[in-house]
């Protein structure tokens, strides 16, 4: 089966920016969640859809439209999700918005557009280009992220204190809109836009119930991302199953099994 | 010599004054103890002085050769998040951040994070799990992260709020030695033992206005009178 894979270029490439997205996307998914900025995640991706809609009507490439679109909505959802108390509110109307603009772009644009693809992904769709610059980001997110491990990990834990002893959080907070952006953009061309925040949410959310400590969470949740996106990868082409549908159902797995791992954990320690 | 002064100052959210004409200098070595009514504007002063929000009139200056990055500060216990995946040392360590460079904390920095929890009788635990220590342990624990970030200036807000008896007297103690050691402080609080037992100066916020001097003149004045009757301290 491997070897059949490998030699469709299509899937190689498929194959490689799943891999880099799901890493990148659990790395960053352990600072949102734990600052609760996971419907973020979500908002984007909705928005990531309105852009693709509105791409598909004008022609335009995709990746033109969609990437300055979502990193501009990153910095506003932001905004208004640490200003006020209500900005999930906030966050539901965005989403919804820009689906309903994506809708419309989308049907007006007529039958050569697969609205299915964009919601739920499809790894057919992701062309040289695609792979090139999904590629290039992940490698941006990854090394930004080792490089202001520190920083981020502070500006997450205790964002008063950073920012109290001279630490430029301002910054940090923008660093990770913006990899979070340009990871949810190239991501939804596999998972699809309904889907992809779960790359996000998933990982750090499994990872959280077994560990504890910043370091093997973000260790783990980056592990089990990698190793959820393949056996849903390699799932999906064995029984001809959509991917991005079988790698979150992978994710949804590993949750039930930390969930248990956890409540077993807390018995034994009862116990104990 | 003074560390951080303001003078004719206005402190408020989005416009609102909350004080006004507020002057007042930090010395080194000063003991500050900051009191005052619920919403008189105790945690809008703080948040000046720390930078987390501007004043609307005036400025702070820190002075003496202060700089930003030599502040130590012990953040309400109710703003940070109980069930953060955290080891000791993490949260530790991320107060030298302020002054790392590169990637890697340096052996120097993890020695000396061990030395801050040693300091504070936390050593044993360095690699357990934050959100496993008690409320008391915890408090510890972010002393010691204050302390890395500082050789200067600690600032506490309300640090003792959660604590039960014995462990706040602990954490006066070793606010009182860090302070016989060179360290100023300057402390939120709603309890009237560490200002009238440790604080050389205080400041007291109420709505109709402030008071700031030191402690005798304080406890001689009409707002320390109140507040040690109050505080059941008035015969």
């Amino acid at each position: 089966m491997i070897t059949e894979i490998f030699s469709y270029s299509f899937l190689v490439r498929a194959l490689l920016v799943g891999l880099f997205v799901s890493l990148a996307a659990s790395l960053l998914g352990v600072s949102l969640v734990l600052r609760r900025f996971s419907m973020i995640g979500d908002g984007l991706s909705h928005v990531g859809f309105g852009a693709l809609g509105v791409s598909a009507l004008l022609s335009l490439q995709p990746m033109i439209v969609t990437i300055p679109v979502v990193v501009i909505s990153a910095f506003i959802l932001l905004k208004v999700s640490e200003k006020s108390k209500g900005g999930d509110s906030s966050i539901a109307l965005i989403s919804s918005s820009a689906l309903a603009i994506g809708v419309i772009a989308v049907s007006t644009a007529g039958i050569n557009t697969d609205l299915n693809a964009f919601l739920f992904g499809s790894i057919l769709s992701v062309s040289r280009t695609d792979g090139l610059v999904a590629g290039a980001v992940s490698l941006v997110t990854l090394l930004s992220y080792l490089c202001f491990y520190h920083q981020i990990y502070a500006t997450t834990f205790d964002t008063a204190f950073a920012k109290a002893t001279g630490i430029n959080t301002g910054r940090y907070t923008a660093l990770l809109a913006l990899l979070t952006a340009l990871v949810i953009v190239v991501g939804m061309r596999i998972l699809g836009s309904l889907l992809i925040s779960s790359l996000i949410i998933f990982p750090s959310s499994i990872a959280m119930k077994v560990e504890k400590t910043y370091r093997s969470v973000s260790i783990l949740a980056a592990i089990e991302s990698v190793v959820a996106f393949l056996i849903g990868f390699f799932m999906s082409y064995l029984f001809s199953l959509p991917t991005g549908a079988s790698i979150v159902a992978v994710h949804m797995i590993f949750f039930v099994i930390a969930s248990g791992v956890k409540g077993l954990r807390a018995i034994s320690d009862r116990r104990g | 010599m003074t560390l951080i002064k303001g003078d004719d100052l206005t402190l408020g959210y989005e416009g609102q004054a909350i004080i006004s004409g507020l002057s007042f200098s930090v010395d080194e070595g000063d003991y500050l103890c900051i009191v005052g009514e619920n919403g008189s504007g105790k945690s809008t002063f703080i948040k000046t002085v720390l930078g987390l929000i501007d004043p609307l009139k005036g400025h702070i200056e820190y002075c003496g050769g202060l700089r930003k990055n030599e502040i130590g500060y012990l953040p309400q216990m109710s703003g940070i998040q109980r069930d953060f995946p955290s080891s000791v040392m993490e949260v530790v360590l991320s107060g030298c951040l302020n002054r790392h460079r590169g990637l890697f904390y340096s052996s120097k920095e993890k020695s000396k994070a061990k030395e801050m929890l040693e300091k504070l009788g936390m050593a044993d635990k360095a690699f357990s799990s934050f959100q496993e220590l008690s409320g008391g342990q915890q408090q510890r624990v972010l002393l010691s992260r204050a302390l890395m970030a500082t050789e200067k200036l600690l600032f506490l807000d309300e640090p003792t709020s959660g604590l039960d008896a014995r462990t706040t007297g602990e954490l006066y103690g070793m606010l009182r030695a860090l302070n016989g050691a060179g360290i100023t402080i300057m402390m939120v609080t709603h309890d009237i033992h560490p200002a009238l037992n440790d604080a050389r100066t205080i400041l007291h916020f109420a709505h109709s206005g402030y008071f700031f001097g030191p402690k005798d003149a304080y406890f001689g004045s009409v707002p320390g009178k109140e507040f040690l009757k109050e505080s059941g301290h008035d015969n």
